[in-house]
């Protein structure tokens, strides 16, 4: 099982130092090289920046150096948690980033405490009764709230639950400090489509389970329903939710970044925004990196938790 | 069957994506462009039906993708007024004003929303259409070989799909435009990098499963080439599932290029276009008497990717029942 | 032979159906599985349900154990189960009958066992449930239950998950849940088909004790007329949906009075015989699909004694033809029984040409895997050469590498003076590619469902460049129809509205399209019912025949093998054990695997009786294979100190004929023949 999961670790690095490269590369070109010395040296437009001005300043911040060499630098300083310097807000990019996220992990965290219990007790009810009646009102709910984009969703909280019966602010700045009641709305907006896809997953798990052999050869042992339900079946038909779970974190990460612009929460997804859009490279590239960390991460744990679930991997 | 609906789509799809991508190239030809879509459309919708009378999912599902195909082909030819042109700010839904009925209301800058709200669907669905092939095609294409081909390719193949999979999804588009700046175009590429890995896992197994098979090992006895294996002999039959994830996927891909316009990344103002209409009027009018502005647009992108869900859905049921 | 009763006798049927019907609810209406099935089951008796996939065998345990799914529901009749209205049993009631009064075993063992609890938590919580013991007690009661169904190393197995078990202790794992609550009454549904012969024969013979030492009365469905008869007192012949009669098995097998049932006998090879001599008659047509039922008798349509006007009249009934023997049949006293079945054509015994193939030292190595280890042996032009084996045994291995798909390791392979062996097909001529050709295992995936039968055949003449123009290639589309006695319009057809057997034929046609003169067949016919088997294999001997083609058959099934070949290669994990020509094999002197094989083998007719051969254990993994003899770990005649040393050297017997073996020379020939003929 350790080794299984050591090369999954191995090859997860692999793909941050690729990820790390990548980025690295990207943001190294001429293009964002010239706006970086621009927005530094003050000019108005690469025009004005003479050659010569332009040579001296990669000379200073030695960006001569050969790329290799200049990619290793920049890792080490990574590492240290020196991810550079915010052009916009000129504080430094960690700092930045540690205040974005822990917002966006304190809306995370609210998301999961809702998701999990709700999603997974929907989609097991559902899919152990697959066609009842419960079963087609809990699927036909999850298909619409998940065809419902966020930003949809949002709009329609927003306009019945603030604009309409004014009990939550229509938006979540949280300018006077922090206020769960403002927290209302985005965590809705993620849950509604988070629940919905987990609901389907988990529904879709269990009714594979409850159609499986195993299951026939519980129920025809004579075993009590409530023991082949929680014995037989949740053990098995629980695994791909629960790794999913942990992928969730990933597709967190994306979804925050319309639903903090809409709710304009300050936290991870509205900072990576508004540092695109005003060009602030640093912060996109350190963002980026942390993000792709974040997503590898939650891939390691959710394949970690695959392993040790399933036996037959467990013990191949 | 299948060849009619191939025809039939490109019938559709080649004028209206040529009308949204090109028009100020068409000139005077672009009014007469979208005319043979029409029953294009009909013809497409009536198909469905007939095809798929056993699930109403599916049915559900057409309907609502169909009546917005419908309103994209139709709009130049509906008695609408311009949807870029400012005529009474802040009319409610119903209100007549100078003359002019304003359905769904007028919008703060005195833009009819109705008439932008079936003009901006035009944008949502060619640009959601052509990006999903794109992706299709890319990702079809890499799983096909990795799958088939195993070993090196399998690797190299893999890998660079882990590498774009480890982005989150948005993370991914908005350093993607923000590298290639922002149009239509590099939507296309934007998406194709965020959606081909997943497609190519997808048609991964689904080769992989399907390589086991005896008549592809029968193809393999008698010399064939590795790429008619590909084309002729695998990928037939991995299209059902293909077909399922390609539905759930322009609902995908919907979503994204919606979201990157609310953001103000991609499809660049003043045409109309659902994010955009939720954007301005989330910054400009966010008041209950104005929420009009608001419902319509979020309602009308619900309804298409509910639309594309839905025939996913009712495919995949009827699959299957078979 | 067969288990008898030696249960207290009584009145009351421990089982009983009457007039059973079932029917599955689908799209286009009500689909009947079952028809008025009637059965009666003593206490302690073994009653075998026999017939071919589809005719409701497994619906019928399947509504006994009140499992039938939400589309299935018995639509008349009643199941009694000691006198008891079953049908109305509910809630508590039911849970302990099930698993308690009635238990199940089940086709496929690995698929039946949870993947993720142990044995042990899956063992112990029967008597849990139904006795109320305690987890010591219970574990207690589980390790002698399995000692008792003779597995080894009991304890470890209670820890183990089934994916660490082979699949034949995972039977003998399914068999302790079902005997822990002791039941009344075994059900056993096809409880060997998953597993090797040498397996199963072990399985069969546990079955057998079982219901010997404790009386446990069982219902035997299987579609293997040979493991009813070595399982069974009594059998109910089963055709669509509906019993066609029903006895003891000495009567039926030997007497048999319904056509359907000689129709089965009729089709399945005998011991004495080979295609030489007496061809397989198989039965015409195919079993009607459900819903369709012809009026009158089912089988009308597919019988040689069909009466018009007569026979498709009305429903007829079951009659007695003996004393326990009743047959579904209107012409019972017509039919002359005892003549032999329509006089088939024999064919003259075939001259073979010169050597067509020949293999010498083939070896493949996959890392540690010794797939294939030095192989040598050649068949000749004309001739059947089968290659025999288990699962394991690198059988496929061997035709992968015949057919260019992988690369041998060392060794090679001569065909028409070209080395094969390490030639990739995509470097071989078009020439060598249509002189090679494959049948495969599967019907079912052996067309491309997305094309038509007929481009399929075309893409194979157009690829090997037999015929290039589309007129002529059509035109031999069609003659390749005609040679598999299909209907010329399948070429339009796609495989899904093809039967089994149907695209077997067409699998038959695609290989011999462009003229081969080596055919492989992996396996052809193990995955189709017995009276379609017999129409494929008279296929494939009949264009044999005619083409003067070789056959490589490679397959597990030592009756049709017997039948088949002329020539017989024995396998065990990589290596040959024995070779030589079908006669010389099928008699003393045997390789001891050899004879556990053929003692292995089930056998329906009542004509031979076949001396008791057993193997101990599993065929070890091929990435650890035993050293020495690689079947030493199981040989029954195992020399200590030499057989799990030493290679085992060639002995030859008759010319061609050889056994890898280590037993002196005297003792192989001293062996005792596995069949006897007995006279009844």
């Amino acid at each position: 099982m350790g080794n299984l999961i050591g090369r999954r670790a191995a090859q997860m690095l692999l793909i941050m130092l690729t990820v790390s490269l990548l980025l690295f590369a990207i943001f190294d070109s001429d293009q964002f090289r010239e706006k970086a010395a621009v927005a530094e040296l003050g000019g108005f437009g690469v025009a004005t920046l003479s050659d010569a001005d332009y040579h001296a300043w990669l000379e200073k911040k030695g960006l001569n150096e050969p790329f290799f060499a200049r990619y290793a630098g920049w890792l080490t300083s990574v590492l240290h948690g020196d991810l550079g310097r915010s052009m916009e807000k000129d504080i430094a990019v960690s700092t930045l980033l540690k205040g974005s996220l822990a917002n966006t992990a304190a809306l995370a965290f609210f998301v999961f405490l809702g998701l999990i219990p709700v999603s997974l007790t929907l989609g097991v009810l559902a899919g152990m009764n697959e066609g009842s009646r419960l079963d087609r009102v809990i699927s036909f709910v999850a298909v619409f709230t998940t065809s419902i984009p966020q930003i949809a969703t949002a709009v329609l909280l927003t306009v019945i639950l603030s604009l309409g019966l004014g009990w939550v602010p229509a938006k979540s700045a949280m300018t006077d400090g922090w206020s769960f009641r403002e927290l209302v709305l985005p965590l809705l907006t993620l849950l509604l489509y988070d629940i919905g896809y987990l609901v389907r997953m988990t529904r879709a798990a269990m009714t594979d389970v409850m159609a499986s052999q195993y299951i026939r050869t519980a129920i025809l042992k004579g075993l009590p329903y409530r023991r082949v339900i929680l014995q037989h079946a949740l053990r098995n038909a629980l695994i791909v939710p629960v790794t999913l779970i942990f992928l969730e974190l990933n597709g967190l990460l994306s979804q925050v970044v319309v639903v903090e612009v809409f709710f304009q929460y300050a936290g991870f997804g509205r900072m990576l925004f508004d540092a695109a859009n005003f060009g602030d490279i640093q912060v996109v590239q350190a963002a980026t990196l942390v993000a792709v960390c974040v997503a590898v991460s939650s891939q390691l744990l959710s394949d970690a938790a695959y392993i040790f679930l399933n036996p037959r991997v467990r013990f191949a | 069957m299948n060849s009619r609906i191939v025809v039939l789509l490109a019938l559709v799809w080649l004028p209206l994506t040529a009308y949204v991508m090109f028009r100020p190239q068409l000139g005077a030809l672009g009014t007469y462009l979208l005319l043979p879509a029409i029953p294009g459309v009909i013809l497409l919708y009536a198909l469905a039906l007939r095809s798929w009378r056993e699930s109403w999912v599916a049915i559900l599902g057409v309907s609502l993708v169909c009546f917005w195909l419908l309103m994209a082909v139709t709009a130049p030819y509906l008695p609408l007024v311009d949807p870029n042109k400012p005529l009474v700010p802040f009319v409610a839904p119903g209100g007549i004003r100078h003359g002019v009925l304003f359905l769904l209301g007028s919008d703060m800058r005195g833009r009819d929303v109705l008439s932008r709200t079936v003009w901006g669907c035009q944008r949502v669905l060619v640009w959601g259409l052509t990006a999903t092939s794109a992706a299709y095609v890319v990702g079809a294409g890499c799983g096909l070989i990795g799958g088939y081909l195993g070993g090196w390719w399998d690797e190299i193949v893999s890998f660079a799909g882990n590498v774009l999979l480890s982005f989150p999804v948005m993370v991914l588009l908005i350093l993607v435009l923000n590298l290639l700046g922002q149009s239509g175009f590099n939507i296309i590429i934007a998406v194709t990098c965020s959606s081909a890995p997943v497609i190519m896992r997808i048609v991964r197994g689904l080769a992989l499963d399907a390589k086991s098979r005896d008549y592809i090992q029968a193809a393999q006895t008698r010399g064939e080439h590795p790429l008619w294996i590909m084309l002729v002999e695998l990928l037939p039959n991995v299209r059902g599932p293909i077909i399922v994830d390609a539905c759930l996927r322009l609902g995908y891909t919907t979503v994204a290029i919606t979201a990157l316009t609310f953001l103000g990344l991609g499809l660049q103002p003043p045409d109309p276009d659902w994010g955009l209409m939720i954007k301005e009027a989330a910054t400009a009018a966010l008041l209950w008497k104005y929420s009009y502005m608001l419902i319509v647009p979020a309602l009308a992108v619900s309804s298409l990717i509910l639309g594309f869900n839905l025939i996913a859905d009712g495919l995949r049921e009827m699959s299957l029942r078979d | 032979m067969s288990a008898q009763t030696n249960a207290v006798p009584s009145d009351t049927p421990i089982l009983e159906c009457r007039d059973l019907s079932i029917s599955y609810t689908g799209r286009t209406g009500d689909v009947p599985a079952v028809v008025r099935f009637s059965l009666s089951l003593m206490r302690g008796e073994a009653h075998g349900l026999v017939g071919e996939s589809g005719c409701g065998k497994s619906t019928i345990a399947l509504a006994i154990m009140r499992y039938l799914g939400k589309a299935g529901r018995v639509v008349g009749g009643k199941i009694l189960f000691e006198g008891r209205d079953l049908l109305a049993v509910e809630g508590d009631e039911l849970r302990k009958i099930r698993g308690g009064a009635i238990a199940m075993i089940y086709q496929e063992p690995m698929a039946s066992l949870n993947p993720s609890m142990t044995i042990g938590g899956q063992l112990t919580e029967v008597p849990m449930y139904h006795e109320g013991l305690g987890l010591r007690d219970a574990a207690a009661r589980t390790l002698a239950m399995l000692d008792r169904v003779r597995m080894a190393d009991a304890g470890r197995i209670m820890r183990s998950y089934p994916h660490q078990i082979s699949g034949g202790q995972q039977q003998r794992v399914v068999i302790a849940m079902a005997l822990l609550s002791n039941p009344q009454l075994l059900l056993l549904d096809e409880p060997t088909t998953a597993l090797d012969v040498t397996v199963e024969a072990g399985i069969v013979d546990l079955i057998r004790s079982i219901s010997a030492e404790l009386g446990t009365s069982m219902l035997y469905i299987s579609h293997n007329l040979g493991l009813v008869r070595e399982t069974c007192a009594r059998v109910t012949v089963m055709y669509s949906g509906e019993a066609v009669e029903v006895g003891s098995v000495a009567s039926v097998f030997r007497g048999m009075r319904h056509p359907y049932t000689r129709g089965l006998f009729a089709s399945m090879p005998v011991p004495s015989a080979d295609k030489n001599s007496r061809p397989l008659t198989s039965i015409p047509g195919q079993p009607p699909p459900p819903g369709v039922r012809p009026a009158g008798c089912s089988f009308g349509p597919r019988c040689g004694f069909f009466v018009a006007g007569r026979c498709d009249s009305e429903r007829v009934p079951m009659s007695a033809v003996a004393p326990g023997h009743a047959s579904r049949c209107l012409r019972t006293g017509e039919i002359a029984w005892e003549a032999a079945p329509a006089p088939a054509l024999g064919g003259a015994a075939a001259g073979f040409g010169g050597i067509a193939l020949e293999i010498k030292g083939l070896t493949k190595r996959y890392g540690p895997v010794v797939a294939n280890d030095a192989l040598t042996f050649d068949a000749r032009q004309g001739e059947t050469l089968a290659i025999v084996g288990e699962s394991g045994c690198g059988k496929s291995t061997f035709a992968r590498i015949l057919m260019g798909l992988i690369q041998a390791s060392s060794g090679s392979i001569e065909l028409a003076g070209l080395e094969l062996s390490r030639l990739p097909v995509t470097r071989r001529s078009a020439d060598t590619i249509r002189s090679l050709q494959m049948i495969f295992q599967n019907p079912f995936d052996t067309l491309n469902p997305s094309h038509t039968v007929g481009s399929q055949i075309a893409r194979v003449i157009r690829k090997l460049g037999v015929r290039r123009e589309e007129p002529r290639i059509r035109e031999r589309v069609l003659e390749l129809l005609d040679l598999v006695k299909l209907p010329r319009d399948f070429a339009e057809r796609r495989p899904r509205q093809l039967s089994g057997g149907q695209k077997q034929r067409v699998a038959v046609a695609r290989a011999f399209a462009g003229n081969p003169t080596v055919v492989v067949a992996d396996e052809p016919l193990s995955a189709l019912d017995v009276s379609v088997q017999a129409a494929v294999t008279e296929l494939l001997v009949d264009i044999q025949r005619r083409e003067g083609t070789t056959l490589l058959f490679i397959s597990h099934d030592l009756s049709v093998v017997r039948y088949l070949s002329d020539r017989i290669v024995v396998m065990y994990l990589g290596r040959i054990m024995e070779q030589g020509r079908t006669h010389e094999v099928f008699a003393p002197p045997y390789h001891p695997y050899t004879e556990a094989l053929l003692a292995a083998v089930p056998l329906a007719d009542q004509r031979y009786a076949k001396r008791k051969v057993l193997l101990t254990g599993d065929t070890p993994s091929a990435s650890n294979p035993p050293s020495g003899c690689r079947f030493s770990t199981r040989c029954p005649y195992k020399i200590l100190g030499t057989c799990d040393r030493l290679a085992p050297p060639l002995q030859e017997f008759a010319p061609g004929h050889r056994i890898a073996c280590h037993l002196p020379r005297e003792r192989l020939l001293a062996m005792q023949p596995v069949f006897e003929e007995v006279n009844l």
